[in-house]
């Protein structure tokens, strides 16, 4: 790491930079949460060489169970190359020496933000979520001591009112990420700022899932094979985004797609957020012919 | 017997002498030049200029240097200093469109016409201590210079959602005299060129304050940095007898767009509206938190329900200057021996009545 103002790779720092007793009351957290699918438990979170709010309760998880023979994936936005995702792989790296991975598959952990890989997850793997607000009912009720009993009665009527709202006004739910989601038929949980394109992918899925709120001090779970249901109504279903045309690079129609602005004129482009999934179509299928999509 | 120390004189010249020897403190050790702190507190002496509006590194340094570093009694004695400048002239809007890019984001799209500049920034640093800062004469690493100079014209973001038609249009009013809050008192309801001056003279803390409340349901608007932008601008008057512009500085800014998403209203459609950020120097905290704040106060224009403090203009508004917020709080350092006297007093009696009726309810129980 000759290249840095700052090395900390031979400063004495514990392996993943927090000390044991911290990671065993993290570990210990983690435990509940996973007893208690979508139940918030606050937790001692600590100052992390961060900011608040850029991924300090993921840091802080993935810290708490990575072990030295963990191969550790980061993306932010669904891409590996990110600046966000960049500077966390690195301080891995630096504090805990392991191994990392741009695949998905190879993954035993995934740090993300605002995205769940387009590949399924296998049993063993662990997907964390860097969550900035992991109360889904603040929007509604600001005051902590509202929305901590509301969740204690299962009083979930707001939120459906709010949806409803959406349908009498808009004719459709207007809400497009970070898409209430039931637990376990128990709790309501704030799945992270991702798309709702992705809320189906928690759902039953072999992994486990953590959301890690620094900044608000809270951890949540849901444990592998584990019910998620998103809020809606018989005759307003819970749908995802869908786009006309595909990825320009591997020309995937299954994926989410970021725009790209590709002139002064506003020309775009549509490409895979996902950039593991993207490289992987790309690699397999080099004789194929590009296919342009999406654009406009 | 004791007497009462009168006036205080001699106690007043003894402090400025007293923090003249703190401010130095140990003379042994070499004193801070100016130019130490407006190179190497750059961002000190930025926050200082915007704040205490007047762009000038070296008076800020100085501001800066008289005050010990600390940064609020640093703008106070600029915006006094402030007061003395005669006004030459208004000069025309700058237009950052043709700004000198140091530094240039979009959280909102991944890619775009002149591209993502990272510039100088915190973001991406692991904020652990540099011990290696605290030797002396340690060479310090220097970034290559870029192959390719940036683009004379970088496009703003926002105008490309604007041409598409997706956010909210912002035009010049024609209004010809823009609201002078430094030479105006505050009016309500304030017009946005009111709120924006008070904002960019605001205190950093209480805006970054205020701006988080709205991100965290006192006023929730999800906010997207359409683009934050950090770089030169060329700074025109018009001379009257000339009639035609010259170019008279060279200032550091930073501007913010926000991007709020807007489910629209009966008056208008569903679209993205702004906030909007600008600052003297490298100010980025600043400008967010301006941005976001700008765009909560327009609550009511934009007809949503107006329930929290960051978008009640008024509460703003009266509470943003540190100038004026620094003054009346340690104005209650000043003696008040004549007010208090007063009060006292009366607490005094109250209590003794308190008492006698108390008494007085008790002997009237015992003796049912």
């Amino acid at each position: 790491m000759s290249d840095m103002t700052t090395n900390y790779g031979d400063d004495g720092y514990n392996f993943a930079y927090l000390d044991e007793q911290t990671k065993r009351m993290i570990r210990r957290t983690l435990l509940k949460a996973l007893s208690i699918p979508g139940y918030q438990v606050p937790f001692g979170g600590r100052e992390m060489p961060l900011a608040s709010g850029w991924g300090t309760g993921g840091i802080q998880i993935t810290a708490s169970v990575l072990g030295p023979d963990d191969r550790l994936k980061v993306i932010d936005q669904g891409a590996d190359d990110t600046t966000n995702a960049v500077s966390i792989r690195r301080f891995f790296q630096t504090v805990a020496d392991i191994a990392v991975t741009e695949s998905t598959e190879e993954a035993t952990i995934i740090q993300t933000r605002h995205r769940v890989p387009e590949a399924p997850l296998t049993e063993g793997q662990i997907l964390v979520y860097q969550v900035p607000e992991p109360e889904p009912l603040r929007k509604l009720i600001p005051r902590e001591s509202e929305t901590r009993k509301m969740h204690a009665y299962a009083e979930y009527g707001a939120m459906q009112v709010t949806l409803y709202e959406d349908i009498a006004r808009f004719g459709r739910i207007a809400k497009t990420y970070d898409y209430p989601a039931m637990i376990n038929g128990r709790f309501l949980i704030s799945p992270s700022p991702i798309p709702k394109f992705d809320n189906p992918k928690m759902a039953n899925n072999p992994g486990i899932q953590f959301w890690g709120a620094g900044r608000e001090k809270r951890i949540y779970a849901v444990p592998p094979y584990t019910s998620v249901h998103n809020l809606d109504f018989d005759d307003h279903p819970f749908e995802v985004q869908t786009w006309q045309g595909c990825c320009s690079l591997c020309g995937s129609t299954v994926s989410y797609l970021d725009e790209v602005i590709t002139d002064d004129k506003g020309s775009r482009m549509f490409v895979c957020s996902d950039t593991d999934f993207c490289n992987t179509r790309q690699a397999e299928a080099p004789a194929q012919t590009k296919v342009a999509g999406g654009q406009s | 017997m004791y007497v009462a120390v009168k006036g205080g004189e001699q106690a007043i010249l003894n402090t400025h002498k007293l923090i003249s020897e703190t401010r130095r403190g140990d003379p042994a050790i070499a004193e801070l030049t100016l130019t130490q702190i407006s190179e190497q507190f750059g961002l000190a002496v930025d926050r200082v200029m915007a704040e205490g509006s007047v762009y000038d590194r070296q008076l800020a340094a100085l501001a800066l240097k008289q005050a010990q570093g600390d940064a609020m009694e640093a703008i106070f004695l600029l915006r006094a200093y402030r007061t003395t400048l005669p006004r030459i002239a208004m000069s025309e809007p700058i237009d950052t469109s043709r700004m000198t890019i140091r530094r240039r984001i979009s959280a909102t799209f991944k890619d775009l016409p002149g591209g993502q500049v990272l510039g100088p920034t915190y973001d991406y640093t692991h904020r652990l201590l540099d011990f290696a800062l605290a030797a002396d004469g340690i060479e310090r690493v220097q970034a290559a210079p870029a192959a390719e100079p940036l683009d004379q014209l970088v496009p703003r973001v926002v105008d490309f959602l604007g041409n598409e038609g997706v956010i909210q249009d912002e035009r010049d009013d024609g209004q010809d005299e823009v609201f002078d809050l430094t030479r105006q008192p505050m009016s309500f309801p304030a017009g946005r060129d009111q709120r924006l001056q008070n904002l960019a003279r605001a205190d950093e803390g209480f805006l970054l304050g205020l701006a988080y409340s709205t991100t965290r349901g006192y006023g929730y608007n999800h906010p997207f940095v359409g683009e934050l932008r950090l770089g030169e601008v060329t700074v025109e008057i018009v001379p009257e007898e000339l009639g035609f512009p010259i170019a008279v500085a060279d200032v550091t800014v930073t501007e913010c767009q926000m991007i709020n998403s807007f489910r629209g209203s009966a008056e208008q459609p569903p679209q993205f509206t702004r906030g909007y950020g600008l600052t003297f120097g490298h100010n980025e905290r600043k400008a967010m938190s301006m941005s976001l704040v700008d765009r909560a106060m327009r609550s009511r224009e934009l007809g949503e329900d107006v329930r929290h403090p960051a978008q009640d203009e008024e509460f703003v508004l009266s509470h943003t200057d540190n100038v004026e917020a620094n003054g009346l709080v340690t104005h209650y350092k000043l003696p008040h021996y004549v007010d208090f006297q007063a009060e006292l007093q009366l607490v005094r009696q109250l209590q003794t009545e308190y008492e006698a009726a108390r008494a007085a309810a008790q002997s009237k129980e015992a003796a049912e």
